[in-house]
């Protein structure tokens, strides 16, 4: 049996650093929103052009007058993806940027994929990602809630927090860009941290019915080993599914397998510390959930 | 948990073998017209254009303020009331009226059965709305009002943009309406989105005027400038024939100048009104405006009196055929911005599709391998079970014809790594029995029924954030919650009916022998 109890203070401090460190990010550095949220143009361009580069596109993009222009090689040698505001709001725009590159480089110019989000979209689509988010985490408390009792669903939830507040954080630590597929790594964390949250829940309580004579510190470590292989056995597969996908599923799922793949270790680390450790500091008993079964 | 009744066997049989067979349509061309289903592919994955569109409804409300205005006048003369002062701005009519009138006028507007604000009887809310401000009344279009405007110009735009896209030919375009002023437009397969954009993007405003350089006109008269060339002309506002009258609008080559021209006909009322216009115009220039924007002005010659004609405009063949296509198919109630564009070209669609599958396989395969290893017979069942549950997603998915993103793909991956976490946990808990208890039928019985409410709590909070996604998610984040919410089924499926049917034949064929899991 690993005494994953005795490092309970060690972690709970590790986590709540690591919870305020990704605020304080989230707070003064902010996200990278990426054009679903911010507005703007997205052009994604393939050119087998030796002439095309990263600079010599720079120089045709700044001299068109669009504000701030990013150009970055996307994946491929040939890739190229392009982004700026359209603070104007220009009609038309896209035809006469591609009027203009194929003035410059010839006909060599492919446009693979175009995105122009209007400033009115990204402003809804932004406030249905915080509504989405916000509505998973209430009905999640909802169920957990009418599953256990109240000290489990406080440690379901700060679990949860913790999974999505650090992975956020770490997003805006690494400058990683924020979309609609991000929303969706987020909530699909949201659902994987409470799933193996209840697992172990599931088994505390069993146990607490079990042995009325073991203390909380020591039932939730019996509880953590006896679920252990399997907790590690499903991250390891999760993990290799994400990962697969992370390598091969191309350059448009990087960032949402990139998010669940933090948001599956935070999540198999925080059922262990953080959710547990609630148990722990509530001082969570026998008597605890035998109360509310007699209720019933 | 352990036994299973024939029927059962029967019947779990007969769902896998109907949804795999649902399955394999998508790879197979099937004659037989149930099984003829595919998954749609996305326009992420096909290639494509999605396009939001929002109507501007400002020009229409200042439009129906305006004939207001003149409605309003004429109705309360016939009442003896003289309304004065009309001032239009910000979408609100203000008049003045005499002190004495101004109950009788607010009354007529708030009566229930009122005859220029109607409403009231069906909706419980009038069109207008009248409110005293300073000396002037003001009215303004109630909320009812702007929703029964709006729906209608949404209504209208609709069916201009649906012709507009069916005249330039694209497959199977799906054109929705989204609130009551957005129109939703996807173009599957369509490599190049700017021609339908350009088309999308004119109103198509068609009018003849007379060019009036002197200020004789009675209805006065507004500069417009030419669409391609420079300078302008001054124009009479009278408007002698628009494109409501057009019955048919074909480019065409001039034989004689040589030249791509629109030829146009005419209804009855437009060809007499033409006739009179141009027998009386002989000598005058005749200005054909679209948009706002003069296309030409030519000089009358002659009078036209077969109701056809033509448009010269130094017009390429292309711009002939489109300027052809918008005339035909009628003008837009009001204009539309492009407010979302989301064009994917074919050779990206294919490269996701090729990715996609490839970390599909990769990831199964890494997957598979290590459940064998880690459990030896019973991973053969658990991987037995996961390419039905795969099978089963697949078939459940080409059933109801869902649309397949790139997301879509990765939640069906994601499913494969969380799929084998049921299997994991009773087994785990098999283990666990089988250390205290002698009798191996009762330890797998026990480890079955011990980890059910596990699995389906964890399921449950998967499905539900699958849920809140479908609802809140747009686009391919939609076929992302798809084939994760299917999933859960088919890995539930396939966990307790088709893993646990294994595993029943496996322990029952080696009673004998010692069982390790």
């Amino acid at each position: 049996m690993i005494a994953f109890n005795k490092y309970y203070n060690q972690f709970n401090i590790l986590s709540i650093s690591l919870v305020v460190i990704s605020l304080l990010f989230l707070i003064f550095k902010g996200l990278n929103f990426g054009i679903d949220f911010k507005g703007g143009i997205l052009i994604e361009l393939r050119s087998t052009d030796s002439k095309v580069n990263v600079s010599t596109l720079r120089d045709r993009f700044n001299q068109m007058d669009l504000g701030d222009v990013s150009v970055k090689k996307f994946g491929n040698e040939t890739d190229y993806l392009i982004k700026f505001e359209n603070k104007d709001n220009k009609k038309n725009i896209i035809e006469d940027i591609k009027k203009n590159l194929d003035k410059s480089f010839g006909n060599n110019i492919d446009f693979r994929r175009v995105e122009n989000v209007g400033p009115k979209v990204s402003a809804e689509l932004l406030k249905s990602g915080v509504i989405a988010i916000s509505v998973a985490l209430a009905l999640m408390l909802i169920y957990i809630w009418i599953r256990f009792e109240w000290q489990f669903s406080l440690g379901a939830i700060c679990a949860l927090f913790h999974d999505v507040i650090v992975t956020l954080g770490l997003f805006s630590l690494l400058g990683l860009e924020i979309n609609l597929s991000i929303i969706a790594a987020v909530l699909t964390i949201v659902g994987y941290s409470m799933n193996d949250t209840v697992v172990i829940f599931d088994r505390v309580r069993e146990n607490l019915r079990k042995y009325a004579d073991i203390k909380i510190f020591e039932l939730t470590n019996i509880s953590i080993n006896e679920t252990l292989s399997r907790t590690l056995i499903t991250s390891i597969t999760t993990l290799l599914a994400l990962v697969s996908i992370f390598i091969f599923g191309g350059e448009i799922l990087k960032g949402f397998s990139l998010a669940m793949i933090f948001g599956v270790i935070f999540g198999t680390y925080s059922s262990i510390y953080i959710a547990n450790t609630i148990l722990v500091r509530l001082n969570v008993s026998q008597k605890t959930i035998l109360k509310d079964e007699e209720k019933n | 948990m352990l036994y299973f009744s024939k029927l059962k066997i029967i019947f779990i049989l007969i769902i896998s073998l109907f949804l795999i067979l649902i399955a394999s349509s998508n790879l197979f061309k099937f004659d037989n017209n149930f099984l003829k289903r595919n998954i749609n592919l996305g326009l992420d994955l096909q290639g494509g254009s999605y396009l939001l569109l929002e109507i501007d409804n400002k020009p229409v409300i200042e439009q129906k303020l305006q004939n207001l205005t003149i409605t309003l006048r004429d109705y309360f003369k016939g009442k003896n009331i003289k309304l004065v002062n009309f001032i239009l701005q910000n979408e609100k009519i203000l008049f003045k009226v005499n002190e004495k009138d101004k109950q009788k006028v607010l009354d007529i507007f708030n009566d229930k059965k009122s005859e220029i604000n109607p409403y009231y009887e069906r909706f419980k809310s009038h069109q207008l709305e009248i409110t005293e401000e300073n000396d002037f009344l003001s009215v303004i279009f109630s909320k009812q009002g702007l929703v029964k405007l709006k729906t209608s110009s949404q209504e209208q735009a609709l069916e201009i943009v649906r012709r507009r896209i069916d005249e330039v030919g694209t497959n199977e375009p799906n054109i929705l309406k989204r609130g009551n002023d957005r129109i939703l437009v996807e173009l599957p397969g369509l490599d190049d989105p700017m021609r339908i954009k350009t088309l999308l993007g004119k109103t198509a405003n068609l009018t003849f005027r007379f060019v009036s350089n002197n200020n004789e006109d009675s209805f006065g008269n507004e500069k417009l400038n030419y669409e391609d060339e420079e300078g302008s002309e001054f124009v009479s506002k009278r408007i002698i024939l628009s494109g409501d009258n057009l019955l048919d609008a074909q480019p065409r080559m001039d034989s004689d100048t040589n030249e791509t021209v629109v030829t146009f006909s005419l209804d009855r009322v437009g060809a007499k009104r033409f006739g009179k216009a141009t027998s009386k115009g002989i000598g005058r220039q005749l200005a054909i405006i679209l948009d706002g924007k003069i296309i030409s002005a030519p000089v009358i010659q002659d009078t036209i009196a077969g109701g056809s004609g033509q448009i010269t405009g130094g017009f390429t063949f292309q711009s002939a055929t489109d300027l052809a296509l918008l005339l035909r198919s009628g003008a837009l109630p009001a204009p539309l911005n492009i407010i979302e564009e989301r064009t994917v070209g074919p050779g990206l669609g294919q490269d996701s599709i090729d990715a996609g599958i490839i970390a599909l396989i990769i990831g199964f395969i890494l997957v598979i391998v290590f459940i064998i290893v880690k459990y030896k017979i019973f991973g053969i069942i658990t991987n037995t079970a996961l390419i039905i549950n795969l099978l089963l997603l697949v078939g459940v998915l080409t059933l109801f014809e869902a649309t397949l993103t790139l997301p879509g793909i990765a939640g069906i991956i994601l499913t494969v790594g969380m799929a084998v976490d049921a299997n994991v946990l009773i087994f785990e808990r098999i283990r666990e029995e089988l250390k205290n208890e002698k009798n191996r039928l009762i330890a797998f019985d026990s480890g079955y029924s011990k980890s059910k409410t596990a699995i389906l709590d964890a399921n449950i909070t998967t499905l539900l954030a699958a849920i809140i996604l479908f609802f809140m998610g747009s686009g391919p984040i939609k076929g992302f919650s798809i084939t994760l919410g299917v999933g859960i089924f088919t890995t539930l499926f396939s966990v307790y009916f088709i893993a646990r049917l294994l595993t029943v034949l496996y322990i029952s064929k080696n009673k004998n022998k010692e069982i390790f899991i």
